[in-house]
């Protein structure tokens, strides 16, 4: 028989620290949907994917009751559109976005990804017309995700592309004004952006994927936090040490659950991605963890050597509970979707550069920040070349999900709801960087990517 | 196959008779059981072949789950990998 303490922690985690499995995402190939006529394509695009993930939905319910964990979300993440797109025009675009919402809406999921383009060496005439059609897309659907993945290690950064996402995000936040700017909360510019991530809203379906693929991503902010409270007093290398041991534990439920759906879908396994997601619930918070570490507030100086290490202990423990890893892989550290983090906002303890330097140790970056709606253009696509830079130099993901939330100034809030949930707005420094972006071309990759 | 139901809550009369009847209406094997009462809170963890349970498992642990609020105790079923999965290498 099992321990009953054991039993009983598995019991307390669930209930009282808010473990779950937070989405199994199941990536779809578009590929052989391909067709030189929109209707047809639509049309498979439709069926493929109300075919594939019929029982996505079912399934995970399905485990969430074998298990008694919560399985929060399911999603469908799809080949990036503008791969597939081939001659569609602008309003082609379009028309294939509300394919997507309408096949998310007939499965039931709650979120589908890959309405994407990767331009990091360069931009084709398709992927140009899919991300000028980005805003309308994002305003005319409720459940479709778009990424734009600009630079990579390898190739150097697109700084055409950025100046082009500085418009695009404008744009999308004036698109839906009349929703506190929501449009940009599903909206990601990526450097080094992973093809098999199972989180929202940067997930697609890469183009090295097999036809069909489960990816999961687990959580447990609120587990790890606990851990580390009824730990004490012990120095960092026993810290470390309870934070992979707790790591361990989450990730085999989302490898249990992982293997169990990708077998009752009859599909195969992809990767499990050991990122803790926080969610604005009181508890399930990255930033809490921080401060039961021994910070004052998230922000304190000594936030991102605790981020640094509460990242690497996390992964630590959960590659050895995975038999593929993959993903983003890490703390999250989104503002408007974590209590902490908005609590630290709103103290002033935790600023824009902070979270700038903490994104260059964990996943995944600028995320979920609402900013000042008259913040211009020029000074958008500076925070995005920041924080796109400090992925390419340190060969990681990083990304940016900025809201410029229309009408609104610091102080401000921007109320979401759900998962998304709300968010101060930051204050933004307006010296004007637009000689440098309007430059344009391409920053050269960095030196240490010539490893051959 | 087999399931781990927990039950946890204020200490009353009929608790284990309660939760034992679901099982037995279900054709679920209690093969254990450990329970404590700390003052006046009860708490059990039943371990139960369910290989030959009539109703999906999804149904035998809602209808436990119910019992559970009906008698104001929370009631739990799940299936015993999970705790495999987490707790042994």
């Amino acid at each position: 028989m099992l321990d009953t303490k054991d039993i009983m922690e598995t019991i307390q985690m669930i209930r009282e620290e808010n473990l779950d499995v937070r989405t199994i995402t199941m990536g779809i190939s578009l590929f052989d949907c391909v067709s030189d006529d929109e209707k047809a394509l639509c049309d498979r695009v439709y069926d493929k994917l109300t075919r594939k993930a019929e029982h996505l939905v079912r399934t995970g319910e399905d485990l969430e009751k074998r298990y008694g964990v919560p399985i929060v979300n399911k999603r469908v993440s799809v080949t990036p559109v503008s791969l597939i797109g081939g001659r569609l025009s602008p309003d082609g675009y379009i028309r294939l976005a509300h394919t997507l919402q309408k096949a998310a809406e007939t499965l039931g999921i709650n979120f589908i990804g890959g309405y994407s383009a990767l331009v990091h060496k360069g931009m084709t005439e398709s992927d140009k017309r899919l991300i000028e059609s980005i805003p309308r897309a994002l305003a005319e659907t409720e459940l479709l995700c778009s990424s734009v993945n600009v630079a990579t290690t390898k190739a150097g950064i697109n700084m055409d592309a950025i100046r082009l996402m500085g418009g695009v995000i404008r744009e999308t936040a004036y698109r839906t004004r009349d929703r506190q700017s929501i449009g940009c909360a599903k909206l990601v510019v990526f450097a080094n952006v992973p093809e098999d991530n199972p989180f929202m809203a940067g997930a697609f379906h890469g183009v090295g994927e097999p036809e069909c693929v489960i990816n999961v991503g687990v959580s447990g902010p609120g587990v790890v936090s606990s851990a580390i409270r009824r730990a004490g007093p012990c120095d960092l290398s026993e810290l470390a040490d309870v934070i992979k041991k707790t790591a361990f534990k989450i990730t085999r439920v989302g490898q249990l659950v992982a293997h169990e759906a990708a077998k009752a879908l009859d599909v195969p396994f992809g990767i499990v991605d050991l990122s803790l997601a926080p969610t604005p619930a009181i508890g399930d918070s990255v930033a809490q963890i921080l401060e039961n570490m021994g910070l004052e507030s998230t922000g304190a100086h000594g936030t991102t050597a605790a981020l640094a290490m509460l990242n690497d202990a996390v992964k630590k423990g959960g590659v050895m509970a995975s038999s593929h890893v993959g993903g983003l892989s890490g703390a999250f550290i989104p503002v408007s979707e974590d209590a902490g983090m908005i609590a630290a906002v709103e103290r002033g303890s935790l600023s824009l550069e902070k979270l700038e330097a903490m994104t260059a140790v964990c996943s995944v970056g600028l995320d979920m920040i609402a900013i000042p709606g008259d913040t211009t253009e020029d000074v958008i696509c500076g925070i995005i070349a920041d924080e796109i830079s400090i992925g390419v130099a340190n060969t990681k993901t990083t990304a940016v999900r900025l809201i410029p939330a229309y009408g609104k100034k610091p102080g401000d809030r921007v109320e979401f709801g759900g998962l998304l949930g709300y968010a101060p707005v930051i204050p933004v420094r307006t010296d004007s960087p637009s000689v440098f972006i309007g430059r344009g071309g391409r920053i050269p990759a960095p030196i240490h990517s010539l490893k051959n | 196959m087999k399931a781990i139901i927990s039950v946890t809550g204020k200490d009353s009369v009929g608790i284990i008779a309660k939760v034992s009847a679901v099982c037995a209406n279900y054709k679920a094997n209690i093969t254990e059981i450990t329970q404590s009462v700390l003052h006046e809170y009860f708490a059990m963890i039943m371990l139960c072949d369910i290989t030959g349970i009539t109703v999906p498992f999804a149904e035998f642990s809602d209808q436990l789950t119910k019992l559970g609020r009906d008698n104001n105790l929370e009631i739990h079923a799940m299936h015993e990998d999970i705790f495999n999965s987490m707790h042994k290498i």
